[in-house]
């Protein structure tokens, strides 16, 4: 089939990783994923913190793991991988954001559990 | 004669990339297997708007706080990002063309996901035998549903592993073996990522 | 082990129906029997059956399609009659389940079996050679592609015969399609053959996508890629978005059916609007997908037969882009009327009218390609003036139904109907149409017969005008869709004249197959002999015609958004090569076939609730796929003595055309 010097390009493909990165990566999220829980389980945080806080430490841990085990980056190989991946993301948080904003509006209009009439008379 | 036609300066002009474009290194199918990754999170992500849209319609039944054992869940998170982990060593090791090596470290990251869906068959059996199954309540529809998902990828994953175990022990570490440990790398780390949101905005945020 | 299935299911007190059937038994066999009689299962297999080129995908894509067609036609005329008919609460000759069923259908065989096939057909046969790739960057993904979608198509047509078909809408919004309120195999039908299909659609966009970005010949930057190539591109990239969205939904449709959940269920917390929400935000672009490649079709023919380069190429691809991006952001203007608010509803009205803008720019840079130009006045020329004509109508209405206060009128009328048509027929199905009279010579050696070719196009113009602008009126008077039977009198008339047009419009299929009918007959009068039979103006009019299997022997070096055009130009087209090289191509393989068979069993199974059966389909279908990877021998070396035999027989024709 194809010659030896093709046989580096395979790993090429999917970009390098090293042992640091991996380590790193893993104490990383190990650290990061005994925050998340330990400010659900422990109560150390007022409960109106709880979710911002742990939805800022999933975002934290996910962009360890795009970079330590997936090698996400501005390399050049990696480069089209890492674009498609910001209009996949971005395309997420459209379908996501805007789903959740036409369902709670339908919710709210159209399943009132105690609504007064000046509320339901209301042009908003 | 027509230069634009003459191989020999096609060769000159082009070295790997041109005329061998179509029967490449495995790049070509790490890209496309990229792309059907960002598809397969899309799925994901319906699911996910779907339950958050759900999450308090417990129909009068048992909600997240009532059922969910966040230090189960823990390890069950622990084994993933182990398996996570693992994998990576493999990777290193198909760099490095340690076969053997790559092998060994990929049965272990067999045993860690295999363990991980262990728990969570065993997590769901419970569940449904308390009454609290997928047909209780739109909440744990959906719940069953995007966690079932992933676990149901996850077991894909280690088909995918065990087969991946028994090319690369009977062809080598080849380029075709090679670009399918690259996508299956891929496919493994993005399960991590995906198992990130479920623990943290169906378990933890469920949780308290 | 039969599950629900038994010999009830085939409905024996539908005369319609058990006619059909009659008919496609008779006609089935007859198929078989000459197949055989003239010994061509070898050459099925071979050549068709187990192709990975993409150019015989294609056609076979297309040939799916305009099979389809002749069904989705025959539900509509149907639709037509019973309406015509059923007045003053006259009840037509089609009860309304059965009615039920026929307009199901018909939306989805035109959407996902006739739309859908036609446009990967034209994206399959002619992105590579535009590009100047010998293939699809995965052919044998391509191949299993096509036959996973020609089993949605089976699945439906069996479910004629064996069960019936969903009752609910081509979009099947809950709780209607929950199994409380169709409780029959319709719907399982319905998201089954869907499911497969989609799967099939997913892997081709994938690999359109791959193939755009990485089999572009050197030095074909994006801004030189024909238009063609670029609404493939972004179709495709619309796809890999959207039908993600659809395959969720659909399963959360089926659990809630095969495992008593209740995402969308009235009972137990479900909610049936997020079903809606989402199955939209995959319907919105998807009309994208649709209308998209049409648009490339028209950007081509249109440069083409005006003897001009395209004008506005970079306001185009700005255009085509904007649109694709845009096109995610609009999708509650199919539900305006579901109570989401005035907030809601005007972000996404406005955003709506927003996107009529980038389609205005393209029709406005065809019509400055007309412009000046020498126009021929080809049948595919034809179409695309019928299109801009009848599109923009279309487009038109659409704005207007983007108002929301308009919307709340006009939701669910036949005005909305009206317009969808407008803009489907009048984009899609005339860009096919287009597309198919276009490039039939690069695939098949000759053109196809222009009178017949003029013909149904006259056929569907005033067809479509005669059939659908009295549902415009009609909905204005307040003629709600899908009605089996009503008791306004003075809505009879328009419905008549619909008839008509409906029937006129069928008239224009009978030509298309008349049109093929004679085109083959007189293959030999009508030969490409130079593989450029329109003096065209890009790389695929290089070729010959047809292609020869591996489209270049020597992939070219791209100087020129318009390489043939300028190659000709310069007096450097269709020079021979001095040597040839060996051409690496990939095998043909039944994999693809296996897998789509097991498919079927599959389905079919998990309709019936049959699951050993079903396992058997799955496992066979895993089983196939894991083999296919164990198989190391997928390509092979075509000599170089080869391709110069193919290349010399090419340049003999050349000299007999005696073209410069």
């Amino acid at each position: 089939m194809s010659g030896a010097h093709v046989s580096s390009h395979a790993a090429h493909g999917a970009s390098h990783g090293t042992l640091k990165s991996y380590v790193v990566g893993f104490i990383l999220s190990l650290g990061l994923t005994a925050l998340s829980f330990g400010a659900v389980m422990t109560g150390v945080l007022p409960r109106d913190m709880i979710l911002p806080a742990i939805t800022l430490l999933a975002v934290v841990q996910l962009l360890v793991q795009l970079l330590c085990f997936l090698h996400l980056g501005t390399a050049p190989e990696q480069r089209n991988n890492t674009v498609i991946f910001l209009l996949t993301a971005l395309l997420i948080v459209i379908v996501v954001a805007l789903s959740l904003w036409v369902m709670h509006n339908a919710n709210a209009n159209m399943m009132p559990t105690q609504m007064s009439i000046e509320r339901a008379r209301a042009k908003d | 004669m027509n230069i634009s036609f003459s191989p020999i300066s096609l060769a000159a002009n082009e070295s790997s990339a041109a005329v061998h474009h179509e029967h490449d290194d495995g790049s070509k199918t790490v890209l496309g297997f990229w792309i059907y990754l960002m598809s397969d999170c899309l799925i994901f992500a319906s699911l996910f708007a779907t339950f958050g849209v759900l999450a308090d319609s417990v129909a009068g039944g048992p909600s997240g706080k009532e059922l969910f054992d966040l230090p189960y869940v823990a390890v069950e998170t622990l084994l993933l990002l182990g398996s996570s982990f693992t994998f990576g060593l493999a990777a290193l090791n198909v760099q490095a063309g340690n076969r053997d090596k790559v092998i060994g470290w990929l049965a272990v990251t067999f045993v860690l996901g295999a363990a991980f869906i262990a728990m969570e068959v065993h997590e769901f059996a419970h569940l449904i035998a308390e009454g609290a199954g997928p047909n209780r309540s739109a909440f744990l529809s959906a719940y069953f549903t995007l966690v079932g998902t992933h676990g149901l990828h996850v077991t894909a994953g280690l088909l995918w592993l065990a087969v991946m175990m028994h090319q690369t022990l009977r062809f080598g570490l080849d380029d075709v073996v090679q670009c399918r440990l690259a996508c299956l790398s891929l496919f493994w780390h993005f399960l991590d990522l995906v198992w990130i949101c479920v623990f943290t905005f169906v378990y933890l945020q469920g949780g308290f | 082990m039969l599950g629900k299935l038994s010999l009830d299911a085939i409905p024996l007190h539908e005369p319609i129906i058990m006619g059909t059937g009659v008919v496609v038994v008779i006609g089935g066999f007859a198929v078989l029997a000459l197949i055989t009689y003239f010994r061509q299962w070898g050459y099925l297999w071979s050549e068709w059956i187990t192709s990975v080129d993409h150019k015989k995908i294609g056609v076979m894509y297309f040939g799916l399609g305009l099979v389809m067609l002749l069904r989705g036609f025959a539900d509509a005329i149907m639709m037509r009659t019973q309406q015509a008919m059923a007045a003053n609460d006259a009840a037509g000759y089609l009860p309304p389940h059965h009615y039920d069923q026929i307009f199901t259908a018909h939306g989805v065989i035109m959407i996902f079996f006739v739309a859908t096939p036609f446009l990967l057909g034209l994206m399959n046969v002619v992105v590579p050679l535009q590009i100047g790739a010998r293939d699809v960057a995965y052919p044998f993904l391509n191949s299993l592609g096509f036959w996973l979608s020609a089993v949605g198509a089976a699945l439906v047509m069996v479910s004629m015969w064996v069960g019936d078909f969903a009752a609910v809408g081509w979009v099947a919004y809950p709780p209607l399609s929950e199994l409380g309120y169709s409780p029959t195999v319709g719907v399982d039908y319905y998201i089954w053959s869907l499911q497969v299909s989609g799967i099939g659609t997913t892997l081709a966009g994938i690999n359109f996508i791959v193939t755009i970005l990485r089999m572009r010949a050197p030095s074909m930057n994006v801004m030189k890629m024909p238009v063609f190539v670029w609404t493939s591109l972004i179709t495709n990239i619309l796809i890999v978005g959207i039908f993600p969205v659809l395959t969720a939904t659909l399963a959360m449709l089926t659990v809630d059916r095969y495992f008593d959940m209740h995402f969308f269920t009235n009972e137990l917390g479900g909610n049936a609007m997020m079903y809606i929400n989402l199955i939209w935000i995959w319907g919105h672009p998807e009309v994208y997908v649709l209308v998209l490649p049409a648009f490339g079709v028209f950007s081509e023919v249109i440069a083409t037969f005006s003897g001009k380069p395209l004008f506005g190429y970079n306001s185009m691809v700005y255009a085509t882009c904007s649109i694709g991006v845009l096109s995610f952001l609009v999708w509650l203007h199919h539900f305006f009327t579901m109570g989401s608010g005035a907030n809601v509803n005007a972000f996404f009205g406005i955003m709506t009218t927003i996107i009529s803008i980038p389609t205005g720019v393209k029709l406005f840079n065809w019509l400055f390609t007309m412009y000046r130009g020498r126009i021929r006045f080809h049948s595919a020329t034809l179409w695309t003036i019928g299109f801009m004509v009848t599109f923009a109508v279309g487009g038109m209405s659409g704005v207007l139904l983007a108002v929301p206060g308009a919307d709340f009128v006009l939701h669910n009328s036949l005005f909305l109907v009206a317009h969808f048509h407008n803009v489907i027929i009048g984009g899609t199905v005339y860009g096919m149409l287009a597309g198919m009279n276009f490039w039939f010579p690069k695939v098949f050696g000759f053109k196809l017969n222009e009178f017949w070719g003029k013909v149904s196009f006259w056929c569907w113009l005033v067809g479509y005008w005669l059939a659908f602008t009295p549902l415009y009126i009609l909905g204005f008077k307040g003629m709600t869709r899908r009605m089996n039977h009503y008791d306004m009198p003075d809505w009879q008339p328009y419905l008549l004249i619909a008839l008509v047009g409906a029937v006129i419009i069928g008239a224009g299929i009978l030509a298309i197959l008349i049109q093929l009918r004679v085109s083959i007959r007189d293959r030999e009068k009508n030969r490409d002999l130079t593989g450029d039979p329109w003096n065209a103006r890009s790389l695929e009019w290089s070729t010959a015609s047809p292609a020869p299997f591996y489209n270049f022997a020597h992939i070219p070096h791209i100087t020129s958004l318009e390489q043939h055009w300028e190659d000709k130009e310069l007096g450097r087209a269709w020079r021979p090569a001095s040597r040839y090289e060996d051409i690496h191509m990939p095998k043909n393989t039944s994999a693809g076939f296996v897998i789509a068979v097991f498919s079927f069993i599959l389905c079919f199974a998990l309709v019936w609730h049959m699951w050993a059966i079903a396992a058997i389909g799955l496992l066979g279908m895993v089983g196939t796929f894991i083999a296919r990877t164990y198989d190391r021998n997928t390509d092979y070396y075509v000599p170089a003595a080869e391709v110069a035999r193919i290349e010399r027989e090419r340049h003999a024709l050349l000299a007999k055309a005696s073209y410069p």
